[in-house]
């Protein structure tokens, strides 16, 4: 033999040594918090994508509907104020910050429930094939901004909890001393309920 | 069974029971809906498609399968439980986990007789393809016009039908497939030796080292308690809320 005994113990202690703060739980938190980051992007990347369609939607209704020049004017509004505030994954510990991105996107999305209820007073425009396309979209958009929440408090909610119960909280205390809990959303499922749209 | 052959091997009694226990908090689902099990490619809980239409259903989706990779499933339930139809679609979308895990190509064609709702659930790899307004074209103008006269074989045949011809049209994309498949098992046979050594190192510290066993017992636990939450074991196939949704 080449290696003496306990040179082969010492790299097996060290490999086992590994293994074992693996297999505590070391890596639990860090990957909680990547997972949560991500599908925060996720939620983000779906408010983007509605923000993306609007326009698009605007344009088509003022061609019908002109003299409605309150309610376009406030959607156009209210997506240039929820398109200005975004949310690094970074700052999502701080409530305050998310809070704000929340009430931008729920402001957005009473705008846009105003602009589908009046469209239902002009038949030249409900039944134009863009404008058609352009509903539908956006009534998948909602949906997938709703499941993107979903999930996203889902894994919020198993990050935060890693935090606080064992064996988490051991590595919470040591290690991992700068992660803190990651802010929720508050708002009733009402804002996140796709608009009704009826064909 | 497992989980006694487990503890007795260990010892660590109390730290795996609470290890157990915080995982078991951590994967409570989110809603606890009774969703039926996935028993075939229709899964007609509500009893209102035909025989003759159900078959033709099946092998059209079968042929699917064969030919694209992608899942087709129908689905009838009794009641959606209080849910919006998109929800309750989307879960049990990821419950039974439909399409492929790497490709995301699974549909879900739902329809709740008694909410007078359907839904078609496009998996993340699809939406591309079944785009949210074809979808919402297809409901609206095969499905929903037959379910208002009560033709529910029907109108699910013809929503079928759509749905595949609108998935099938771009060819380019499953006709790579038979090359792709031989690719895949080439692999195997040079690195065949590499995981047979690893193999046997793996079972010689198993028996060798008691805290490597201890060790392993663990991990494995952790794995199973884990696996739990991504839910579904068919497919393995994700949906982020893709698809359109009406009612009649």
């Amino acid at each position: 033999m080449g290696l003496s005994a306990t040179g082969i113990r010492s790299i097996f202690a060290v490999i086992l040594l590994g293994l074992t703060v693996a297999g505590c739980g070391y890596n639990t938190i860090p990957t909680l918090e990547e997972q949560a980051k991500a599908k925060w992007s996720d939620v983000q990347n779906n408010y983007q994508r509605r923000a993306d369609l609007i326009p698009n939607l605007v344009a088509t209704v003022q061609g019908y509907a002109k003299q409605e020049r309150e309610v376009l004017t406030s959607v156009v509004e209210a997506r240039a104020k929820a398109t200005s505030i975004r949310v690094d994954a970074s700052q999502l510990t701080d409530p305050e910050k998310v809070k704000q991105f929340q009430d931008a996107q729920n402001q957005l999305s009473g705008a846009l429930g105003r602009l589908i209820a009046i469209s239902e007073n002009y038949p030249d425009l409900k039944s134009n094939q863009n404008f058609l396309a352009l509903q539908s979209q956006l009534e998948g958009t909602e949906n997938r901004i709703a499941v993107a929440r979903r999930d996203y408090i889902e894994a919020v909610r198993a990050y935060n909890t890693e935090l606080r119960t064992f064996p988490g909280v051991i590595w919470a205390s040591t290690f991992f001393r700068s992660n803190k809990p990651m802010a929720e959303f508050t708002a009733s499922e009402d804002a996140a309920k796709p608009p009704q749209v009826k064909f | 069974m497992k989980a006694a052959g487990i503890f007795s091997a260990t010892g660590g009694r109390k730290r795996l029971a609470a290890a157990l226990l915080v995982s078991l908090f951590a994967i409570a689902p989110v809603f606890a809906l009774n969703f039926p099990a996935l028993t075939g490619r229709v899964v007609d809980q509500a009893n209102i498609i035909q025989a003759d239409t159900r078959a033709a259903i099946e092998q059209k989706s079968a042929e699917l399968e064969e030919k694209s990779g992608i899942q087709l499933v129908v689905a009838t339930v009794n009641s959606l439980e209080g849910q919006e139809i998109e929800p309750y679609a989307n879960e049990l979308f990821r419950k039974w986990a439909l399409g492929e895990k790497k490709k995301n190509n699974g549909v879900l064609l739902l329809v709740a007789p008694n909410e007078r709702r359907v839904r078609i659930e496009v998996g993340y790899g699809l939406e591309g393809t079944l785009t949210d307004a074809l979808s919402k074209v297809i409901i609206s103008n095969a499905m929903t016009p037959r379910f208002k006269a009560g033709n529910f074989s029907e109108g699910i045949s013809r929503g079928v039908d759509d749905i595949i011809t609108v998935l099938t049209t771009d060819a380019s994309e499953w006709q790579k497939r038979p090359s792709l498949r031989l690719d895949y098992q080439q692999p195997v046979d040079s690195t065949s030796w590499i995981i047979f050594a690893a193999v046997f190192v793996f079972f010689v510290l198993l028996i060798v080292s008691p805290t490597f066993r201890w060790l392993f017992f663990n991990i494995v636990l952790n794995v199973l308690a884990s696996s739990g939450s991504s839910g579904g074991s068919s497919g393995g196939g994700y949906s982020g809320g893709g698809g359109a949704s009406g009612s009649w």
